[in-house]
């Protein structure tokens, strides 16, 4: 009986084998999703982090470095709290926060890292790191944020923030990913590319913990990061500092050049902030903060801030009419406050009394001689073609438009042409009487203080400039800093037209500005006073010193503490005795400078 | 000396070879699912599985030679006694067993366990073998049906007490032995069609499809069919039941232990939970899927290495294989099983006496099952029952039911003619 039956047996046998061979040629060889998966599985894509570069300081004192953060990971698999007060206690987190950020991670995944308490400081990652042991499913992963040890520069160095998602999707390198931090201004910002370094990539071999079991086929196709590179800084931090101590509980701008090469040796924007704020957990909170705060400490001051020129344009005026041949030396001209108000000196005065006794009917007039030189019988016509001859000269003493500073997001201020005027008036219905603001620094213009600091060095130079910038050298080597640091620029004056401009600047300080007189070091400087129409006008003053053998070229601005010749005087003055002496002797003057009551 | 000449002339080496080759082929594996690249141990470090393993081999080899010397007649004099010495077992154990993972199955002298869900399986199939082999035992009678039911059932009802669902769910592959024993056909016609609804009720969402298409085909039927009354009646009948039944099964399933449950719903979609309870099967499939055709190379697999998948020495030991030897490791394997399996039909089918034959189909029906039902949940096609794969699998308990199993088998096959001619 049943004798098909073994040969039933015998078939389901290999009916069986031959499905269960089929499944696995489907999964095994057809299907390759596994193989895939099977990667994301236990081939973990670690990016490794480059250290970001160093700033240092001329000096080579150090004014930005990194240091470790600790973020606690929890895997929630393995996760034993045991006495959730201890734990709460231990890691001084509250009850709350602790079931919330665990409940978030077991959705998240039950058997991979999630943060649960990010950013632990140094100090308390000491505290809590023999308690970890206590713990199982803890570990702590190791990030390093900036640091300033000296609080210093604030708003030169700039910081770095986690990437946005537009500045991901500018990104056509592909370098970022999401939560990657850039330097988001400053040295930071426009440094990005040397500071960031390289990231490299590491194929680890994780288990199901995600515990690391070792490099993926030895290394093969990993890839090792390049620090970033360190920046030598072209600041005096001596020199910053002392400017940021001047400068406290003010408004305003200090930026000091080295003439000789346009190297920033000091840029302060007040009011400042502490950097260390915008570092670490806190970025956020205090970033708002800062950007609430009324008086704008992150608003970089020597860059952004524009004001009309005042006084000091006058020796631009000089400049430019002595190159154009309009004005000699001996040119001579009354002070005639018909035109245009001034104050009381001996009139009529020659070129170099106009700028030593800051003289605006000279200018009126001089300035009117270089404008309508009756190359057209139209005096309109004139007007223009002299306007935007005049203003292609000027624009040569780096005015009209950005500098081009290592630094992000500076502003260019403005020269006016002809089009802005007819756009205002309309096409030949303006003419000198229109635009004769321009020849005392009035009118239509507007300057920053980075470049009224680089019209110093212009002066100083008997010509020329090199653009200001803040990093001498990458990696330290100078040759590596961006070309245009390196070309100088002639702003198309004979130099010996310069040294009546500077014994008239020499001289100017004993008239206009006698408290910046230092003994035994020749100053010479040019006060000025940028209108404000919102209140008190701002105290501007430009100087280079020593006058012989220029080593510090320096604009000051201090926001509505009046005439040029008190507190921007003063403070420049101090400046400059710091700098060279590497001392400060007069200390009635700091004193004054310090309280601050300049009206 | 003419006598054992010719007893070791009649044993069966195909078999054996095939076995050897298994063993070992799982001790390699085994040592690969342990093996951790930062601390290698050597295969015979008695500290890692592999080693402990090659102490069972050892010990399976002690049993073989036992067996091997025993008097042939001894097995079917110990048939009822073993029987009833394991239904013991199977009734303490719940009482007396360590717990392990909710379940008391396992016995504990020392630092020595013992699983007697494992050895209650040669016993019940010496048990049927001895019940059977009378001459008058006929299975297309009811009163013989219910008596070999008897026999089965009662180790599996003690099973279910510990509860060890897997391998009281191996019993029912004693039906292998009795379809060839005689049992009626349209039993098995029957219970298929009633699995294959119970599969189709769970794996369809909704089932008013399965509604709609059982009325379809029972329309179909009618109208192909000769239009009388009583049949139309009947196969309307089939229909209700078979749609009632569908319904029911999901009430059913949702009264099963939780997990239990979910090991049922994750056969038909493994994505609802990857990492809960899909976790098992998803991570088996990616650990076997991922071996291609040639696999990843021994020791080179990540998925089994770094303990993706759980129970990866015993259970799921073919993932290692899978992916370390790839579809090629799949295939040696899979044909050495089957091959084992049609060569133990082929040594069943010649014994002339019917207590030695029936005892091979009850180990051809419990090595099928389990290297079926393993690999199958392996692969995603079976749902997760924790039953170990034939002489692959680590445990001691395991190696040695089935390698006793297997040789009290070969031992009668040896003694073919003697047990012949002592019927005769």
């Amino acid at each position: 009986m049943n004798e098909q039956r073994p040969i039933t047996i015998i078939i389901v046998i290999i009916i069986i084998g031959v499905v269960l061979l089929t499944k696995l040629f489907l999964i095994q060889v057809v299907d390759d999703s596994f193989l895939k998966k099977a990667e994301s599985n236990a081939i973990q894509r670690v990016v490794d982090h480059p250290y970001r570069g160093l700033v240092y300081d001329r000096t080579g004192k150090i004014l930005v470095y990194n240091y470790p953060i600790f973020d606690l990971m929890v895997i929630p698999r393995e996760f034993q709290v045991g006495d959730t007060t201890r734990f709460c206690e231990i890691f001084k987190i509250s009850k709350e926060y602790l079931v919330e950020t665990y409940t978030a991670a077991r959705k998240y995944s039950s058997v991979k890292p999630s943060p649960l308490i990010k950013q632990i400081s140094t100090t308390d990652f000491a505290r809590i790191q023999d308690f970890l042991i206590d713990y199982p499913g803890l570990f702590v992963m190791t990030r390093s944020v900036r640091s300033y040890p000296q609080a210093s520069a604030s708003n030169a160095l700039g910081y770095i923030g986690e990437i946005s998602s537009k500045q991901l999707e500018r990104d056509s390198s592909k370098y970022y990913r999401q939560g990657d931090y850039v330097g988001l201004s400053g040295i930071e910002g426009f440094y990005e590319n040397d500071l960031r370094g390289v990231k490299g990539v590491k194929y680890k071999l994780v288990n199901v913990r995600g515990v690391d079991k070792g490099s993926f086929k030895d290394g093969e196709f990993d890839t090792a990061s390049v620090a970033g590179k360190n920046l030598i800084s072209t600041i005096d931090l001596e020199l910053q500092e002392y400017g940021e101590k001047l400068m406290a509980g003010k408004r305003g701008s200090v930026v000091a050049i080295e003439p000789k090469t346009g190297e920033v040796l000091a840029m302060i924007s007040a009011p400042t902030y502490d950097p260390n704020l915008l570092t670490g957990a806190l970025f956020g909170n205090n970033y708002m903060d800062l950007n609430r705060d009324e008086s704008k400490p992150l608003f970089n001051r020597p860059i952004m801030a524009m004001y009309p020129p005042g006084s000091i344009f006058k020796i631009v005026q000089s400049l430019v009419g002595l190159q154009m041949g309009v004005l000699t030396p001996n040119t001579t001209y009354s002070c005639n406050r018909s035109l245009v108000a001034c104050h009381n000196h001996p009139s009529p005065v020659n070129l170099f009394g106009a700028i030593r006794n800051s003289c605006n009917p000279y200018y009126h007039q001089a300035y009117r001689a270089m404008i309508n030189r009756e190359v057209s019988s139209n005096t309109f016509k004139d007007t223009e073609l002299g306007l935007n001859a005049w203003r292609e000269s000027v624009l040569k003493f780096g005015l009209g438009s950005s500098l081009g500073i290592d630094l992000k997001n500076e502003k260019g201020g403005s020269i006016p042409s002809s089009v802005l005027y007819d756009r205002i008036y309309g096409e030949g219905r303006w003419k000198y009487s229109t635009i004769y603001s321009l020849s005392i620094g009035q009118g239509e213009m507007l300057v920053t203080p980075l470049q009224m600091a680089n019209l110093a060095a212009i002066f100083a130079n008997k010509g020329y400039y090199y653009p200001p910038h803040m990093i001498k050298a990458i990696d330290g080597d100078p040759n590596k800093i961006p070309e245009e640091f390196r070309t100088r620029k002639d702003v198309g004056v004979d130099a010996h037209h310069f040294d009546l401009i500077q014994d008239a600047m020499a001289e100017a300080i004993y008239g206009t500005a006698a408290r910046a007189a230092i003994p035994d070091i020749t100053i010479a400087g040019k006060t000025g006073t940028a209108q404000n129409p919102q209140g008190e006008d701002h105290s501007v003053f430009i100087a280079f010193a020593p006058k012989e053998n220029p080593q510090i070229a320096i604009a000051v601005y201090v926001e509505n503490a009046g005439w040029g010749g008190r507190a921007a005087a003063s403070t420049a003055s101090l400046m400059i005795e710091m700098y060279i002496r590497r001392e400060v002797k007069r200390l009635a003057l700091e004193e004054y400078v310090l309280v601050g009551k300049f009206m | 000396m003419r006598q054992d000449d010719l007893y070791i002339n009649k044993i069966d080496w195909i078999s054996i070879a095939i076995y050897s080759v298994l063993v070992i082929i799982g001790w390699i594996n085994i040592y690969a699912a342990v093996y951790d690249d930062q601390s290698v141990k050597s295969i015979f470090d008695f500290s890692i599985n592999s080693g402990k393993q090659l102490v069972w081999i050892g010990t399976a080899i002690l049993l073989i030679t036992v067996i091997m010397v025993a008097d042939y007649r001894l097995f079917e004099n110990l048939a009822l006694p073993l029987y009833i010495l394991f239904l013991g077992f199977l009734l303490i154990t719940p009482f007396f067993g360590k717990e392990i993972n909710g379940q008391r199955a396992w016995f504990e002298i020392g630092s020595f366990r013992l699983q007697p869900a494992e050895f209650a399986k040669f016993a019940t199939a010496l048990a049927l073998a001895k019940f059977m082999e009378r001459p008058m035992f006929d299975l297309s009678q009811i009163k013989y049906q219910v008596q070999a039911l008897v026999i089965i059932l009662l180790p599996v009802a003690f099973i279910m007490l510990q509860p060890d669902t897997g391998t009281a769910m191996v019993y029912s592959a004693f039906f292998v032995m009795l379809y060839r024993e005689g049992m009626p056909q349209w039993y098995y016609v029957f219970g298929l069609s009633f699995v294959a609804v119970t599969l189709l009720s769970l794996g369809i969402d909704n089932n008013l499809y399965l509604a709609i298409a059982v009325g379809v085909i029972i329309l179909f039927l009618i109208l192909i069919g000769k239009k009388k009354i009583p049949r139309i009646i009947g196969l309307v009948g089939i229909g209700i039941l078979i749609v009632g039944y569908s319904y029911s099964i999901d009430y059913v399933v949702s009264k099963l232990p939780e997990h239990q449950q979910n090991r049922v719903m994750v056969l038909f979609n493994p994505n609802i939970d990857p990492l809960g309870v899909g976790w098992n099967v998803t991570q088996s499939k990616i650990a076997i899927g991922s071996g291609g055709f040639f696999g990843k190379g021994y020791l080179e697999g990540t998925q089994t290495k770094f303990d993706f998948v759980p129970e990866q020495h015993t259970d799921f030991i073919f993932c290692t294989l899978g992916e370390e030897f790839g579809w090629m490791g799949s295939l040696v394997v899979i044909v050495l099983f089957s091959g084992l399996l049609i060569r133990l039909v082929m040594l069943a089918e010649r014994q002339k006496n019917r207590f030695s034959r029936i005892y091979g189909y009850c180990v051809i029906s419990i090595l099928l099952f389990h290297f079926m039902i393993n690999i199958a949940m392996t692969i995603g096609l079976f749902p997760v029952v924790g039953i170990p794969l034939p002489f692959f699998s680590y445990g001691g308990s395991s190696l040695w039911s089935f390698t006793i199993l297997l040789f009290i088998f070969i031992k009668l096959d040896s003694h073919r003619i003697q047990l012949l001619s002592r019927i005769g």
